[in-house]
């Protein structure tokens, strides 16, 4: 089975305190409402999904509010068994910011619970009937070669669903939710079966057509649960043994997916589904770094497999775009440079054009969503954040957890259909105002500024759990630090090159001092994310020669905890004062003022941009930063004498 | 899997299934022993069962279950088969 649809892969795994964390909101003083829709917004499997249910029938039970979560009543008619289904159904629903409440009545009494004036669904007074009917429902005669008996046989069902459509409005004047049949997999002829009038999935194929055309003319709505079971596969859809057991019209490892899509076709319904999409851009709207990698480094173009997978990502923003989902950026760059991409790549697909709010800057994205939000006067719950790396995805999601935000997997080429997997952009009518919606936010916004941060960023740093590894330069490290030192453009200080004997012979240096640092949080092991080369001055003195760090791990004071390794050592080696520079080029601008930032004084400014900087390592005292560190490999000063 | 195991495994899925942390997993345990644990329930069960020891069961395996003891031996039986494959 397809893992993305099966498991939901487009939101985080649940927490492993799932079921403490569920219990302990029974007793919690807190928003209910709002608590229950962050553990909803897991993947969680049936018996997650059930237990969430049971939570949120007990607080309805005890009269608990359930705020800010929207109510909604569904009558669900069916004939299959849908006790698994219909908890999943509540459970979901809360994922979407939806109280549902689920009218079932007995198994199998479609027709007399849609068509009798007081029956328990029409009684109920339901939002939406949800007409949960499998191809097993309907009176399929097998009619072959004989057009006109299978076009009768397909107006019989049709006629069918209008009778219970009729009578459900009539009589509880509820919005019908029809659902396509997923066509069996058991072929007849096989391929002949697609072809010839009045086999079973000729017949289907047909009913499906209609009822499509039906409902874009009624005004109900359309569950495309056909269109689903061929996502994940009809083999794997169908399980035959569970029909025979329990009469389950599908697997049961489908029912939190199928349970997702009942969730998002209501939250439509209400018109609460999402109207923003915000994109990262190194790496989810281009391959690379532009900082880094330039314009001619970047991958965007047509007939290389890599550069496909971000295009296939334009393509999908351009598409939804056409449909009046409005686009902004929310990048971590120098804005022109964010910005050449869009103005000067051929090979681009979305242009400046296309965007409503460009926000890039140096600030952190829960900040930059926040004024995306404000420039566009929508809220968070209609904003959905696209972006490749799982540290900036977990700081938006603690701080703005209204904000939906896709996990994403490794391989770019699966990163627009995990979007779209996502369903947050689901609709159950179109207007010809729609194509006009993105446009019309776009005259309004204009740029924000940002300056005021949002929420705790250090609260969700310590969350991190980072551990920070310093080692002098070694063979081992070496090739990455010259790819580093040959690379980084952006926070780089000096931008010196070096070549791979050079790096050898600062290495070998005892009056040279370095430093490779590493990082390992939650999300995995970052590598070697900064390098440091001291050089020694006068008499006591180190001058920085090089210092430069990825981008990656921007706004987590790593800097910070690099200058307290730096102090330590030179403090063991009896220097009395470390000396920087910063060599402006066209792309390290983020860095002018690192050594401001970090507390040392500018002591001269030369030249175009160019300043010197320095600090007094008896009284220096860098911030520190909540993350574990080890320092290994370092020579003792006594030892180096030896 | 030796018995011990697939005992503790089963121990965490009633836990799961029955949302219930005081049931004793043991060879004697049936549905009547337990609350809620009806016919639903029950498919639950053996879905979660399935998927947690990766093995798919027959009707008839799920039919002839009387216990728990019944279940551990056919889990038994299944990895055991899964292995020498």
């Amino acid at each position: 089975m397809n893992s993305l649809y099966s498991e939901l892969q487009w939101l985080p795994r649940p927490p492993r305190e799932f079921r403490e964390r569920l219990r302990d909101l029974e007793n919690s003083a807190g928003q209910l409402g709002r608590e229950l829709q962050s553990l909803a917004l897991h993947a969680l499997d049936v018996n997650q999904l059930t237990k969430l249910a049971k939570t949120i029938g007990k607080a309805r039970a005890d009269g608990r509010s359930l705020e800010p979560l929207v109510p909604l009543r569904l009558a669900v008619l069916s004939n299959s068994t849908i006790d698994l289904i219909v908890p999943a159904l509540v459970a979901s629903a809360a994922r979407h910011g939806i109280a549902l409440e689920v009218i079932q009545p007995s198994y199998d009494q479609v027709a007399q619970e849609a068509l009798t004036p007081g029956s328990k669904v029409n009684s109920s007074k339901p939002d939406a009937v949800l007409l949960a009917l499998d191809y097993r429902a309907l009176p399929l005669k097998l009619s072959l070669a004989d057009a006109e008996a299978s076009s009768a046989t397909v107006q019989g069902v049709i006629g069918y669903l209008q009778v219970l459509r009729n009578g459900i409005k009539t009589n509880s004047n509820a919005v019908c939710i029809f659902q396509t049949f997923a066509p069996p997999v058991e072929t007849l002829f096989g391929s002949l079966d697609r072809a010839l009038p009045g086999t079973l999935r000729s017949l289907v194929d047909n009913i499906n057509r209609e009822l499509a055309e039906y409902v874009l003319g009624s005004g109900d709505v359309l569950l495309d649960v056909a269109g689903l079971a061929e996502t994940v596969g009809l083999a794997d859809w169908h399980n035959t043994q569970l029909w025979n057991m329990a009469k389950f019209s599908f697997s049961d490892e489908l029912i939190p997916l199928y349970a997702d899509h009942v969730a998002r076709t209501v939250t439509a319904i209400r018109g609460k589904s999402r109207k923003v999409l915000i994109l990262d851009l190194d790496n989810t709207v281009w391959g690379g770094v532009i900082g880094d990698d330039g314009l001619e480094g970047i991958k965007v173009a047509q007939g290389d497999a890599t550069g496909e997978a971000y295009l296939a990502v334009q393509r999908l923003a351009l598409d939804l775009r056409q449909r009046g989902i409005v686009l902004a950026v929310s990048s971590k760059n120098t804005d022109e440079v964010a910005r050449a991409p869009f103005e000067q790549h051929p090979e681009m697909l979305l242009k400046l054009d296309h965007i409503a709010v460009f926000q890039a800057n140096w600030n952190d994205k829960a900040t930059n969503i926040q004024a995306i939000a404000e420039e566009l006067s929508l809220g968070l719950d209609a904003m959905v954040f696209l972006d490749d790396n799982p540290v900036e995805r977990g700081l938006v999601r603690t701080l703005l957890p209204q904000v939906a935000v896709p996990e994403l997997p490794e391989e770019a080429a699966y990163y627009a259909r995990t979007l779209t997997a996502g369903g947050y952009f689901e609709a159950v009518a179109f207007a010809t105002e729609d194509l006009k919606r993105a446009g019309f936010y776009q005259d309004n916004a204009k740029r924000a500024n940002l300056q005021k941060q949002v929420g705790s960023v250090d609260a969700y740093l310590a969350s991190l759990d980072m551990t920070i590894t310093f080692q002098p330069f070694d063979a081992t490290g070496r090739a990455r630090i010259v790819q580093l030192i040959n690379k980084s453009n952006q926070y780089n200080l000096t931008t010196r090159r070096y070549t791979d004997p050079e790096v050898t012979a600062a290495e070998n240096d005892p009056e040279v001092f370095t430093l490779q640092v590493r990082l390992a949080d939650i999300f995995g092991d970052n590598g070697m994310i900064s390098v440091v080369i001291c050089r020694p001055g006068e008499a006591g003195v180190w001058d920085i020669d090089t210092w430069l760090m990825s981008c990656r791990v921007l706004g987590r004071k790593v800097e910070h905890m690099v200058l307290r390794e730096i102090l330590e050592h030179a403090r063991a080696a009896g220097v009395h004062k470390v000396t920087g520079t910063y060599r402006p080029t066209d792309r390290n601008k983020l860095v002018v003022d690192h050594y401001a930032r970090l507390g040392f004084e500018k002591v001269m400014e030369e030249g175009p941009g160019l300043t010197r900087w320095e600090l007094l390592v008896e009284n220096a005292d860098p911030a520190n930063a909540p993350m574990k560190v080890v320092s290994q490999g370092f020579v003792a000063k006594g030892e180096s004498l030896v | 899997m030796d018995e011990p195991q697939i005992y503790a495994r089963l121990a965490e899925i009633f836990q799961d299934v029955f949302d219930e942390d005081s049931i004793a997993v043991t060879p004697e345990l049936s549905a009547k022993d337990v609350d809620g644990w009806d016919s639903l329930t029950h498919i639950r069960l053996m879905l979660t069962v399935e998927k947690a020891f990766k093995i798919k069961f027959s009707v008839p395996e799920i039919g002839k279950l009387e216990n728990v003891g019944d279940l551990v031996m056919l889990i038994k039986a299944r990895t055991l088969k899964k292995q020498l494959q």
